[in-house]
């Protein structure tokens, strides 16, 4: 808490308006608040408390606060200013604008209206119900007693001091918690099947490899709030009998890897972690294991090969991991997510969780919201939610005016739902349906100008590269699939190409080792269904309707718009443009690389792509 | 050097690393995975070199050649890539001059490394130039920060 103590600089009115508030600035430092310049705003807003001859007495808290994630990342860097609990969202501040800040509103008591944010920040958070994410952005990451100032850690002392872990394991059962990683298995389910696994040693792994790309929920989480992730482990561990945790994080995520070990260290420091846990006979110590860039080994067996210092190669199940995994032990291993859900579900009850979401799918789920969307970043909103209302209510909408084409959900295991179906419920039985999987959480929203076919050669791209190589219809299926579609895209397909595409993803979805090679199929298998005319347009009439795919395209110069400005000549990489000032341009076919710059750089829509 | 190696060999030993974190470590130290590194280990634990090799030409995280002294990285996500992480990336190997197949130029000043995804979609496109990670690029001020490290004009701080 920053109390009014001023250290004679400016006396008089400084004093009478600030002494005894509780004020509390809090600074957006996740990745993405670091990258919007977060750190520097941090310490601009340092040198003005000083300039104005504020001291911030350290008490429990800092006066400043890093608080991890909000969500709304698109609007970086966010700043809340919280005066007695009134609390005031500034929006995109820069660290010349901290001065104003201090000046004018923590003195003068008038927040500077142009900056705060706007309804959109508000639309953005109406439609979303926060469990997973309730702390982040409230908590300073870095401070177990901020977590704990705000119920952290009671979860475990109920759980530990006066349940049985067989009742542990009824809540979480009651509360209809499924698996966030992607598969959606019931939790309490799998937890039930390992207390009953014999064994003289049992292994509790945290899944936080989010391997996805377009996804970055499980970051945002260990960044923004790692105490409730090692909450939900403790308690997980508890349930199942299991005296060592691992988790196993990817090292792409440097930031959350660091705060998940200071997390570590304070949860030990505090007795909740380490031998005799609360003085209740419970041992457990949680390892933190980097991951080093395998996409497979978010795969369970893979990832429990990759702990063990080897290859990330899965092995073939039955049996599964929790009859047999880490060095032959039974392991439970979960997603960040669903272990993040774990200390508010025990202390809230299973009846409150499960008032929420469908029949099947009960709780909350966090999606990444990228793309071509106007209002892009973490949100976590109710299953069963309508596409509809996270697309245009808490997303605002396509960026640029343009229309919505598809959204793309579960990633490089996922498919694309078309515009025409946006009112399908978000709940796993409903997109598995349509012909998508839920996924970690990835969501991207496509328009007009993406190729859909680019996007399932994209996807291929990296499940093709990811491919552990070790059983032959993803290791071969994967490079033929992406074969057949670069042709495609290069203007090169041929009769036959779609039928064959559907079969060889037929045979790559049925006899796949793992689940890589099992749901690599599915963006092909998903675009066909709802996009197979543009296909078509590829392969029978050369032609990208979208305008994405570069053989497909030309650029020429328009006369009649062309003012012989040169402007495209400047930014031509490959000198492929040839004219004189104020005389109409030429674009050489052979030698244009179609980058596409001249289009960008020319004002005057004299350019032609097509 | 031994030194170093030992360092790493010790920490193995007490904190129940295995091949992986010993790679890592390698990896960290030196900036790639030394011939002399690999064999070094291989002959004090007893492993074979094949074992170490098979590990590091699996994952995306070890480097058999040095990069170079400027490491940019860019985020091939799906975020990034619909809003065009490819172009940017073209124009990097171009201005960069880093040789086809091969991810670092021939004066070991930089290297262009592809990831599959930072995790940063909401500001895409993203590229970490040197550790620092930047948002919504464009390809005119890609240019600017390139421009800025070819003068060796600026030093980047670790955020991280």
């Amino acid at each position: 808490m920053l109390h009014g103590e001023v250290s004679g600089a400016k006396p008089g009115f400084l004093a009478g308006v600030i002494m005894n508030k509780d004020i509390s600035i809090k600074v957006c430092m996740g990745t993405g608040g670091i990258a919007a310049g977060g750190v520097e705003v941090m310490s601009a807003f340092e040198k003005a408390f000083a300039a104005a001859g504020i001291q911030a007495t350290v008490e429990k808290n800092c006066a400043m606060h890093k608080v991890g994630c909000r969500g709304f990342c698109a609007r970086d860097v966010l700043v809340d200013v919280i005066i007695d609990g009134d609390k005031a969202t500034y929006q995109y501040i820069k660290p010349d604008m901290a001065e104003r800040i201090v000046s004018e509103h923590i003195v003068g008591g008038t927040p500077i209206a142009d900056w705060l944010v706007r309804d959109d920040y508000h639309t953005f958070h109406d439609k979303q119900v926060k469990v997973v994410l309730s702390d982040c952005g409230e908590v300073d990451p870095e401070d177990i007693d901020s977590y704990i100032s705000r119920g952290g850690y009671e979860a475990t002392k109920k759980v530990l001091t006066t349940m049985t872990p067989q009742e542990t394991i009824e809540v979480i059962k009651a509360s209809g918690l499924r698996g966030r990683g992607g598969a959606g298995f019931p939790t309490g389910v799998k937890w039930d099947m390992a207390i009953k696994a014999p064994g003289p040693v049992k292994y509790l792994i945290c899944n936080a490899d989010e391997g996805d790309p377009g996804a970055f929920m499980d970051r945002s989480v260990v960044e923004g709030n790692p105490h409730a992730v090692i909450e939900g482990m403790i308690i997980g561990a508890f349930a199942i009998g299991a005296p060592y945790g691992y988790v196993y994080i990817r090292a792409e995520y440097p930031l959350a890897v660091e705060r998940l070990h200071l997390a570590i260290r304070q949860a030990k420091e505090r007795g909740f972690l380490g031998k005799n846990i609360l003085g209740k006979g419970i041992d457990f110590t949680i390892k933190v294991k980097l991951g080093a860039g395998a996409f497979v080994c978010g795969e369970e067996t893979a990832l429990i090969a990759s702990i063990e210092g080897k290859r990330g190669q899965p092995r073939a199940k039955p049996p599964f991991p929790v009859q047999k995994g880490l060095w032959g032990y039974p392991t439970i291993i979960n997603n960040v997510e669903t272990l993040a859900n774990v200390p508010y579900i025990m202390r809230k009850g299973a009846a409150w969780y499960a008032s929420m979401g469908t029949e099947k799918s009960k709780g909350t789920k966090v999606f990444a919201l990228t793309g071509k969307i106007l209002n892009s970043g973490l949100i976590e909103v109710p299953m069963g939610i309508p596409l509809r209302e996270i697309i245009y209510d808490i997303g605002g909408g396509i960026e640029g005016g343009r229309k919505l084409k598809a959204v793309q959900t579960g990633g490089p295991s996922g498919g694309c739902l078309p515009a025409s179906i946006v009112d399908t419920p978000v709940d796993y039985e409903s997109l598995g349906k349509v012909g998508s999987i839920m996924g970690s959480g990835g969501m991207v929203v496509l328009d007009e100008t993406d190729c859909m076919v680019n996007v399932a050669k994209y996807f291929l791209e990296f499940t093709k590269s990811e491919s552990c190589g070790k059983c032959v219809p993803c290791r071969v299926g994967t490079k033929r699939l992406l074969e057949i579609l670069t042709r495609i895209t290069e203007g090169r397909g041929r009769e036959g190409d779609i039928a064959l595409l559907e079969s060889l993803c037929d045979d790559v979805k049925t006899s796949s080792l793992c689940g890589l090679g099992q749901t690599a199929p599915n963006p092909i298998l998903s675009t066909i269904r709802y996009y197979r005319d543009e296909y078509e347009a590829h392969i029978y009439e050369k032609r990208c309707p979208a305008g994405v795919c570069k053989d497909l395209l030309s650029y020429s110069i328009l006369d009649e718009f062309c003012k012989g400005c040169t402007a495209c000549m400047r930014v031509c990489p490959a000198g492929a443009i040839i004219g004189e000032k104020k005389k109409t341009h030429k674009i050489i076919q052979d030698i244009c690389i179609k980058c596409g710059a001249c289009f960008e750089t020319c004002k005057f829509k004299a350019i032609k792509k097509g | 050097m031994e030194e170093k190696f030992e360092g790493i060999l010790s920490r193995y030993r007490e904190n129940e690393g295995n091949l992986i974190s010993i790679l890592q470590d390698i990896e960290n130290e030196f900036g790639y995975l030394r011939e002399d590194a690999i064999y070094w280990f291989s002959e004090r634990l007893d492993v074979p070199p094949a074992k170490f090799y098979g590990i590091a030409t699996f994952y995306a995280q070890f480097h058999l050649k040095p990069k170079g002294k400027n490491v940019i990285t860019a985020c091939c996500g799906t975020a990034c890539h619909v809003k065009g992480s490819e172009r940017l990336i073209n124009s990097l190997v171009k201005e960069l001059a880093i040789p086809d197949g091969e991810d670092t130029s021939e004066d070991l000043k930089f290297t262009v490394e592809k990831v599959n995804c930072v995790g940063a979609c909401s500001i895409a496109p993203v590229i970490i130039i040197n550790k620092a990670v930047n948002g919504k690029m464009t390809p005119d001020k890609l240019m600017k920060e390139v421009k800025i490290l070819k003068e060796g004009k600026r030093e980047y701080t670790d955020y991280i």
